[in-house]
């Protein structure tokens, strides 16, 4: 397939050698942009994110200029954290980069706190990533040294302090205020909201939390303009996405697509499809807590409102292909273990929900069930749903009841094979029913 | 008192009710059903007097190598609140102490000026705190859903295997199935000593632990740090012309 010409803004020759280095991302023009922004006003810089309608690259996808303006004005201490804990499974992008282009990072986040009127901010890298948090407290320090980041950087009255805090390993200090506690010292737990982080978050004070992707475009779209970056992708969505490919596909990695293609060709185009011989069974399109698709929607442009309307969602752009050689109910086993680890347990809904649904489907691996068992398993999930301070309930919820909505047969079919195993046939009473 | 279940329940919950009696034995019993929250079936000592914070108040104040001290005193002038230092100054601790061990925790709580309990807390939520004494080296081998479907749950079995044959045994290796490490593009993958290596085979094994044991860059040709983007369109230029990355030694 021909590969289609797509415009790259954050993967520009980003394995240029040294590109890491200050000298080599200045060389480049880097940095120029924060010089750009900073002869703007604050509303200046912040009209320019709102105009390039740039959703959020976390998950949520929430509209960052609309997000900066929820920070309340005034002189009282504001805090921005970017979001490194990267910890949805198949996502990658944040990592590549972090480890090869630092100092991208870094300047988007001294603009974004320009335009948000912060003085501190945060980079919460998980604990795992230990090159890239070495590569950021390399570039961190090459950037202080030449004024970009510190008191009055570059002349202008803005000053910023940024630290790099590197977490213990917890998928729960991905989600927004489990992060924010566990910066500040606790068990990331994730906090009641309203109030959201951006009126009371970090120390109390109003907390503007962004993903590394999303700050990393901002110089991009400051260089360009707002107007320039919105007349990228669809409307709804706007601006190119870095998409990480994995599981059953030829070439895994990082790809940088203009949103909107067809998601057939990320998947067959630019990763290479399945293995020879094999087909998409079915396929997560933002990590696995999003809804499973199956083949027939590899159609479905890759963007957040053609996803959400097909039933699933963009999430953090990760896409893990499943071949028809894995029976399902290994994927939903692997994802609803995650997600039985990674419970902080604090709501009873998921704590008990995760554990729930990996004990129902250990026993339909076991033959100990019955086909009742699918609608007590799907039922768990709807309860979950909604019911809890996050929604990592409900990233297991979704794909979970997902797969029992589309592969039911399948369900099915391996509960009656697993039963017969067991001398139980498809007629027979239930044996453990208690 | 008829049904296994029903048997269970009595049982357990006259065990509970001697632990709460003050009664410590063993992993302490739980119901089956529970959701199984790490520290779970850990018994709680209700004799302990709860410990202050180490060094205040006429409380003994242990001896803190002055390396460590110095550097959560670094970490805790970094936050505009102490507290935040907690995960760095544990994991800083840790790796003097080789894991979170009391008399770790307590050299933090003094230098911290916090109770040894609160770190306790912190500690036991994060994975890569280890609140149990481990092996020297620490392999991580991802097990989520995009390594496995590539064969990670043989390969954490082959490493598990190998470890356990190599001489020094458990006092050795950490290797520990870990959540997504954030690198399914080398599926199935691992971190050894925080380097992350892949994509691995079977066959690379040996040679990994052997690496990880000798204090060699793990793997070098396999390192993350050397792999280039997936994608085509992202170097205008033709890379690499020029030497690969070094490779990384764990830490």
């Amino acid at each position: 397939m021909a590969a289609p010409a797509s415009p790259v803004l954050l993967f520009t020759d980003i394995d240029e050698p040294g590109l890491r280095t200050l000298e080599v991302y200045e060389r480049r023009g880097g940095y120029s942009s924060l010089r750009k922004a900073l002869a703007m006003t604050p509303e200046e810089v912040l009209e320019q994110l709102k105009t390039s309608a740039i959703r959020g690259r976390g998950g949520a996808g929430f509209a960052m200029g609309t997000k900066i303006s929820f920070l309340p004005k005034g002189g009282m201490d504001k805090y921005l954290v970017c979001n490194a804990d990267e910890s949805e499974p198949g996502t990658f992008k944040d990592r590549e980069l972090m480890q090869k282009t630092p100092h991208m990072l870094l300047e988007g986040i001294v603009i974004a706190s320009y335009a948000a009127g912060t003085s501190r901010a945060f980079i919460y890298i998980r604990g795992e990533y230990e090159l890239q948090a070495d590569m950021l407290d390399a570039a961190l320090a090459e950037a202080h040294a030449a004024g970009y980041v510190g008191e009055n950087v570059l002349d202008s009255g803005h000053s910023l302090s940024l630290v790099v805090h590197r977490g213990a390993g917890a998928y729960i200090c991905g989600e927004e205020t489990g992060l924010l506690d566990s910066l500040e010292g606790k068990r990331g737990n994730p906090r009641l909201k309203p109030p959201f982080p951006a009126i009371q978050g970090l120390y109390q004070g109003p907390t503007l939390i962004n993903n590394v992707e999303t700050l990393a475009t901002v110089p991009a779209i400051i260089a360009m303009g707002g107007d320039e970056y919105a007349k990228l992708g669809v409307e709804t969505s706007t601006g190119t996405k870095l998409v990480s490919v994995s599981g059953h596909v030829k070439r895994p990695g990082n790809y940088e697509i203009e949103l909107g293609i067809p998601s057939r060709e990320i998947i067959y185009g630019l990763a290479g499809g399945p293995p020879d011989g094999r087909e998409v069974k079915c396929w997560f399109p933002g990590g696995s807590s999003s809804p499973v698709l199956k083949a027939e929607d590899l159609d479905i442009p890759y963007d957040f409102n053609s996803l959400a309307a097909a039933g699933s969602m963009l999430g953090s752009g990760a896409i893990i292909v499943v071949d028809d050689s894995t029976p399902i109910l290994d994927v939903a086993m692997k994802v609803a273990k995650f997600y039985r680890h990674e419970s902080c347990g604090k709501c009873t809904p998921c704590r008990e929900g995760t554990n729930w649904t990996v004990k129902m489907l250990e026993r339909i691996d076991a033959g100990e069930a019955t086909p009742m068992d699918i609608e007590i398993m799907a039922s768990v999930q709807e309860h979950i749903i909604g019911n809890c301070l996050c929604v990592l309930g409900d990233a297991m919820a979704m794909p979970i009841g997902s797969m029992i909505a589309k592969f039911r047969d399948e369900f099915e079919a391996h509960i009656e094979a697993a039963r017969a195993r067991n001398g139980l046939g498809a007629g027979a009473p239930a044996q453990d029913a208690v | 008192m008829s049904t296994p279940e029903q048997k269970e329940i009595v049982e357990t919950t006259e065990a509970l009710e001697r632990e709460a009696a003050g009664v410590v034995e063993g992993p302490v019993r739980r119901y089956a059903h529970g959701s199984r929250v790490p520290g779970w079936d850990q018994p709680a000592d209700l004799e302990k007097e709860p410990a202050e914070i180490p060094g205040v108040g006429g409380s003994p104040s242990p001896t803190v190598p002055e390396d460590l001290r110095a550097e959560i005193e670094a970490h805790l002038a970094k936050y505009p609140d102490r507290h935040s230092a907690a995960l760095p100054a544990l994991a800083a601790a840790q790796r003097v102490h080789g894991w979170c061990s009391p008399e770790a925790i307590e050299q933090v709580a003094c230098v911290m000026r916090v109770t040894p309990a609160y770190l306790d807390s912190v500690a036991t939520f994060y994975d890569m705190l280890e609140t149990s004494p481990v092996g020297r080296h620490s392999v991580y081998v991802c097990t989520n859903i995009s390594c496995s479907l590539c064969g990670a749950d043989e390969l954490l079995e082959a490493v598990r295997r190998a470890a356990a044959a190599s001489p020094d045994g458990a006092a050795e290796f950490n290797v520990r199935g870990f959540e997504c490490l954030g690198a399914c593009d080398i599926a199935p993958m691992a971190s050894v000593d925080g380097v992350y290596v892949g994509p691995l085979t079977l066959e690379d094994v040996p040679q990994l632990l052997d690496d990880a044991r000798a204090g060699r860059p793990v793997l070098p040709d396999k390192q993350l740090a050397r792999r280039l983007v997936a994608d085509p369109h992202a170097n205008s230029q033709e890379y690499p012309l020029h030497a690969p990355e070094p490779a990384r030694r764990g830490s």
